[in-house]
C-alpha cells in the first residue's frame, strides 16, 4: 500500500511543478488564477493521501477549508479583474 | 474486505492523479486562457474526485464522509469558478474570437448591447414625452370628478 501512496504523491508533486511553470509563465492574470485553483487543488488532493498514508485523521480539517478558500479566492480574482478591466 | 478496499484504493489512487498530472499538462502546453481551463478542469472534477474517494476507503467511515463532502463541494464549485474565469477571459479580450466555431455570447452581448441603446433612447424620448402625458390624464380625472358632482 505505502508503494501506491508514493506513485501517487509523485504524480501529484510532478503535476504541482507543471503548473507552478503555468503559475509563473501564464501570460494573462487569468491564466494565473487558473493555475493557483489547481495548485490548491493538488493540495487538497495531497493532504487527503497524507491522511490516508500517515493516518492522522486530525489533518482532514485541511482539505475542507483549503477547498473552501481555493473557490472563494479565485472566483474574487475573477470578478475584481473583470471590473478592472472594464474601468478602461 | 480489507483486502477489497486495498485494491479499490489502489486503482484509484494512481488514476486520479494520472489525470491531476494530465490536466497539468495540458495547463502548461495548451495555446489560449480556455482550452488551459478545459484540462484544468478535468484535474479537478475527475483527479480529485478519484482521489478522494480512493482515500475514503482507507480511513474509518466517519472521516470517508468528510472526504466524500469534499469531492461533492468541488463537483459543485469548479463549474462555477470555470465559468466565471470564462466569462472573465472573453470580457477582458483574452479570447480570439476568430479562432471560435460557435460564438453565442459574442450575438448575445451585441444583440443586448443594441437594445441597451434601444433602451436608452427610448428612455430619452419617453422623459421628453412623460410630461404631456401626465397632464392629459390628470386632466381627464378632473372632468370625471366634475361629471359626479
Amino acid at each position: 500500500m505505502s508503494t501506491v501512496y508514493a506513485v501517487t504523491v509523485a504524480l501529484l508533486s510532478a503535476a504541482a511543478l507543471l503548473t507552478l511553470v503555468r503559475l509563473m509563465r501564464g501570460p494573462v492574470a487569468l491564466d494565473r488564477i487558473v493555475a493557483l485553483d489547481v495548485l490548491l487543488t493538488l493540495v487538497v488532493a495531497g493532504t487527503a493521501v497524507g491522511v490516508a498514508a500517515l493516518d492522522r485523521t486530525a489533518f482532514l480539517a485541511v482539505p475542507v477549508v483549503v477547498a473552501l478558500l481555493a473557490f472563494i479566492g479565485s472566483v474574487t480574482a475573477a470578478h475584481l479583474i473583470e471590473k478592472r478591466e472594464g474601468m478602461r | 474486505m480489507s483486502a477489497v478496499l486495498d485494491v479499490v484504493a489502489a486503482v484509484l489512487l494512481p488514476t486520479g492523479a494520472v489525470f491531476c498530472l494530465l490536466g497539468a499538462v495540458g495547463l502548461v502546453r495548451f495555446p489560449d486562457t480556455l482550452s488551459r481551463l478545459h484540462a484544468a478542469a478535468k484535474a479537478q472534477t475527475l483527479g480529485l474526485l478519484l482521489i478522494l474517494l480512493g482515500t475514503a476507503t482507507q480511513v474509518p467511515a466517519r472521516y470517508a464522509l468528510v472526504l466524500i463532502l469534499v469531492a461533492l463541494f468541488q463537483l459543485l464549485t469548479v463549474p462555477v469558478t470555470g465559468q466565471i474565469v470564462g466569462r472573465t477571459a472573453y470580457r477582458t479580450g483574452a479570447v480570439h474570437r476568430a479562432g471560435l466555431v460557435v460564438d453565442d455570447l459574442g450575438r448575445r452581448l451585441e444583440r443586448d448591447g443594441e437594445r441597451e441603446q434601444e433602451r436608452e433612447n427610448q428612455g430619452w424620448e419617453r422623459a421628453r414625452e412623460e410630461p404631456d402625458r401626465e397632464q392629459g390624464r390628470e386632466t381627464g380625472g378632473r372632468e370625471r370628478e366634475d361629471d359626479a358632482s
